[in-house]
């Protein structure tokens, strides 16, 4: 195969799989493509009060099973003085709080937060018992409240076609003012909620059904009592409806805390017990999102990643990871365009000392040392000294000018100049020492060429480095890196005219 | 303002650039082209050293019988003061160059002496230090690519034939012939001016003047990238240019292709008045500028011998210089 066709292939498996990968993190991993995304993060805690009289405590709170639409992105406990663990029992998993003695009100705390992500969000077919137990509705005095059920069962029944609709039309009834049935329930289970009632109604209906417990995400609420759905088996599965307006489905933003089962919450050695709930939501970085939904499924792709590098480290990398795309604008510059440069990568460096530096800073002491250290390495010149010693002379002048910059400006006030310590100080003297061998060979003129032809490289290196989406990709999407060195490989064929070209050689074609 | 006129417009933005359909109609040779399809194609890597360090170009040439300056001393490591100036010291005329010097740099010519001072060409003088200073430059490596120690070589000024006295100001007329695969496709004279310092860089303003292949006369000249019949400082007539002895000196850039191997190659020569043509040096990335000098592209040139089969390409020197000679003689001349 020829070499270039070598090439050609090679570029093409680099690019997709960079691309690949990239597409595969955006969408799997959620890793946003564009920066500046937010994803809104629920942050629900619930507080568990009682009033304890002294003896051996126990809490125990049903923790929220994982939702499938909901992310659990992180969970924390607070209870001070308090044994915790949490114990699985039946697919339900309890958080309990235990301690050997306490007095007067307590309270306990779990905190979790959640995303909430696209999707059904409930697993189906659950593994939840189908029974029904008929209600004992045989006293005398329930005789008219059996009447009211069974006429209510009766009208819903006539008026519907299977489950779902059957249910619709009870929650409908249940919820209707005017309904002479219903208030005659209604008084008889004074201190029964809607949900209590429905479950009682559908059990005289033979319907499977139970409570789901969960909360409206909503911001910034407090004090919440959780709120109840009701999920109803048709027979082949189960439906969820909303008990107040009968419509099937989970609403949006509900977040299902426990689904059948057993209480919430349970107190032993204590009183008066509760558990209220505050939500907030946080409009948090999609990538921190990713990051921290992956973290816990120890997705390989990130935690063998410079994400799991330490925050300090991975700053680093931030800066090390735009160098290919600084390396690539040289290719294209001197490539396409024909660019004269001082040291073919040498502009990367700057453009690297210039993104610490900002901009203008950065030109102007580059600039500064370079016209000092010339004028240094002039005189050094006519000392005959080895070359060697005389470049470490110049790193040395260059270290003090840069000293001299940074504490005359600061004493002047300009704290930006203080920057001057990011510039690479071989790279600068080594410039130094070539432009004057240029000086001294081709002239001053050539001089200003390479140096401008560098500086303006540099430019535009870290004008593209800025680039916010730039630093973005390149952070988030390290794989990208592949692309671009199959763009490399491939920019390494052409055999094409530079624009420099163009013009050198015009007269060839009048 | 006028009525506006498209392809005006795109004339004024493209300033002084060509199109590139343009040039590769003529056959010209870009610098990309050149260092893929030639350079990287036809030249071995293991090959450069021999012309990357001209004392091993010069020993290669002496095995193939290739008349160079004579060497008169060379330096392997920093040598003392007092080494130094052993050397130079019986010498009038002597020129001071590293052996991996690239682009010509580093090249101290001394043309004369007044007592203890050095004689340049273009009339400064140096002293004994100065010399000293240069050659402990060179042995650090300040004009080797990468800055690698190099070693330093004492040569003989070449007595330049006088034929081209009135053609190059203060400096030392040189000929370049590109050699592609054993074949000399194209010959430039490059010839130092004022402007360009007694350099003969093409782009620091010396005047490269396109040598016929087939006659040695001139066909066409260059200041700057534009052309010009005379030259700048002494205004003589390029048209009456002729190189004596321009067969001998094209065979001998024939013949420095079985020397290096190379097959894509630049050999600068130039002309003694005694001996003839001296193999300067080789180049293995022979610039562009050829093709100015001469106002002929050199793609065509090349894919005329890439095109060759083995019996073609296995001719001896004498049958390729031939063959050059009557294939690539220039349209029309200067005269």
């Amino acid at each position: 195969m020829s070499p270039r066709a070598q090439v050609y292939i090679l570029a093409a498996l680099l690019a997709l799989m960079g691309a690949g990968l990239t597409i595969y993190k955006n969408r799997d991993l959620g890793f946003p493509l564009l920066p500046g995304e937010y994803r809104t993060v629920w942050t629900i805690e619930a507080k568990v009060r009682f009033t304890a009289d002294g003896d051996p405590v126990k809490a125990a709170l049903t923790l929220p099973r994982e939702q499938r639409n909901m992310q659990v992105l992180n969970e924390s406990f607070s209870s001070s003085g308090y044994g915790f663990n949490v114990i699985s029992e039946d697919d339900e998993h309890r958080a309990v709080w235990s301690r050997r003695s306490a007095t007067g009100p307590q309270s306990l705390f779990y905190q979790l937060d959640v995303h909430q992500t696209p999707g059904a969000p409930l697993e189906q077919p659950l593994d939840l018992s189908t029974g029904v137990e008929k209600p004992f509705l045989g006293a005398r005095e329930q005789e008219a409240v059996r009447q009211a059920i069974y006429s209510l069962v009766d009208t819903a029944r006539e008026r519907s076609a299977d489950v779902e609709t059957l249910t619709t039309q009870l929650l409908t009834a249940l919820g209707d003012p005017r309904n002479q049935d219903r208030n005659l329930i209604f008084g008889y289970y004074k201190d029964r909620s809607l949900v209590d009632v429905a479950l009682l109604v559908l059990a005289v209906a033979d319907i499977p059904a139970h409570r789901i417990r969960g909360l409206y995400l909503e911001d910034d609420r407090r004090r919440l009592d959780p709120e109840d759905l009701l999920e109803v088996y048709d027979g082949k599965r189960w439906v969820v409806f909303e008990p107040h307006s009968g419509s099937p489905g989970v609403p949006e933003n509900f977040f299902i805390w426990q689904r059948g089962g057993k209480s919430l919450l349970d107190v032993e050695g204590g009183r008066n017990s509760r558990v209220t709930f505050s939500v907030i939501s946080n409009d948090v970085p999609a990538r921190e999102v990713s990051m921290l939904s992956t973290s816990r499924e120890k997705e390989a792709l990130v935690d063998f990643s410079i994400y799991s590098l330490p925050i300090e480290q991975q700053s680093i990398f931030k800066l090390i990871l735009l160098v290919p795309v600084g390396a690539l604008v040289v290719v294209l510059l001197r490539v396409f365009v024909g660019l004269r440069t001082s040291g073919t990568f040498m502009p990367v460096l700057l453009a690297i000392a210039f993104i610490e530096t900002r901009l203008f800073t950065g030109l102007s002491i580059f600039v500064l040392i370079l016209i000092l250290g010339l004028w240094v390495r002039f005189y050094l010149s006519r000392l005959n000294l080895l070359l060697v010693s005389r470049i470490a002379a110049v790193v040395v002048t260059v270290v003090i000018l840069m000293g001299a910059i940074s504490v005359v400006s600061y004493k002047l006030g300009i704290e930006q100049a203080l920057t001057v310590t990011f510039f690479p100080m071989i790279i600068l003297a080594w410039t130094i020492e070539r432009m004057s061998i240029v000086w001294e060979e081709d002239g001053p003129y050539e001089v200003v060429v390479q140096a401008g032809g560098s500086l303006l490289v540099a430019v535009l290196a870290w004008w593209v480095m800025t680039n916010h989406y730039v630093e973005h990709w390149t952070f988030n999407f390290p794989e990208l890196l592949l692309v671009l060195l199959g763009l490399i490989l491939v920019i390494g064929n052409y055999t094409g005219y530079r624009l420099a070209e163009l013009m050198r050689f015009r007269q060839l074609v009048k | 303002m006028g009525a506006f006129s498209l392809p005006q417009f795109l004339a004024k933005l493209r300033g002084g650039l060509v199109s590139p359909m343009a040039l590769h109609r003529m056959g010209v040779l870009g610098m990309n082209a050149r260092n893929i399809n030639y350079i990287a194609r036809y030249n071995d890597r293991d090959k450069y050293p021999i012309v990357d360090d001209k004392l091993s170009t010069k020993r290669a040439a002496k095995r193939s019988g290739i008349p160079t300056p004579e060497l008169i001393a060379a330096f392997e490591t920093q040598p003392s003061r007092s080494q130094v100036l052993k050397v130079i010291e019986p010498l009038w005329q002597f020129v001071v160059k590293p052996a991996r010097g690239s682009g010509g740099k580093g090249i101290l010519v001394v043309v004369g002496r007044d007592g203890d001072k050095y004689r340049k060409p273009s009339g400064a003088e140096v002293t004994a230090q100065d010399i000293l200073r240069h050659v402990s430059n060179i042995t650090s490596g300040l004009y080797s690519l990468g800055g690698k120690p190099d070693r330093v070589m004492v040569e003989a000024l070449v007595d330049f034939d006088p034929v081209f006295d009135n053609y190059s100001f203060e400096g030392v007329p040189d000929i370049r012939v590109i050699v592609f695969r054993g074949f000399p496709v194209m010959a430039m004279l490059r010839c130092s001016t004022h402007d360009s310092d007694g350099k003969a860089n093409l782009h620091q303003g010396a005047v490269g003047v396109g040598i016929d292949l087939a006659t040695g006369r001139s066909c066409h000249a260059v200041q700057r990238g534009l052309r010009i019949n005379r030259h700048p400082d002494t205004e003589m007539p390029f048209g009456k240019l002729q190189v004596p002895g321009w067969r001998d000196l094209v065979r001998l850039a024939a013949s420095c292709y079985e020397m290096t191997g190379l097959g894509y190659l630049g050999c600068d020569i130039v002309l003694d008045r005694r001996r003839g043509p001296l193999l300067l040096e080789a180049n293995a990335r022979p610039g562009l500028a050829i093709q100015v000098a001469n106002g002929v592209g050199l793609a065509g040139r090349l894919q005329h011998i890439e095109r060759f089969d083995l019996e073609q390409l296995e001719k001896n020197v004498e049958e390729r210089v031939s063959y050059s000679m009557r294939q690539f003689a220039a349209s029309r001349t200067l005269r």
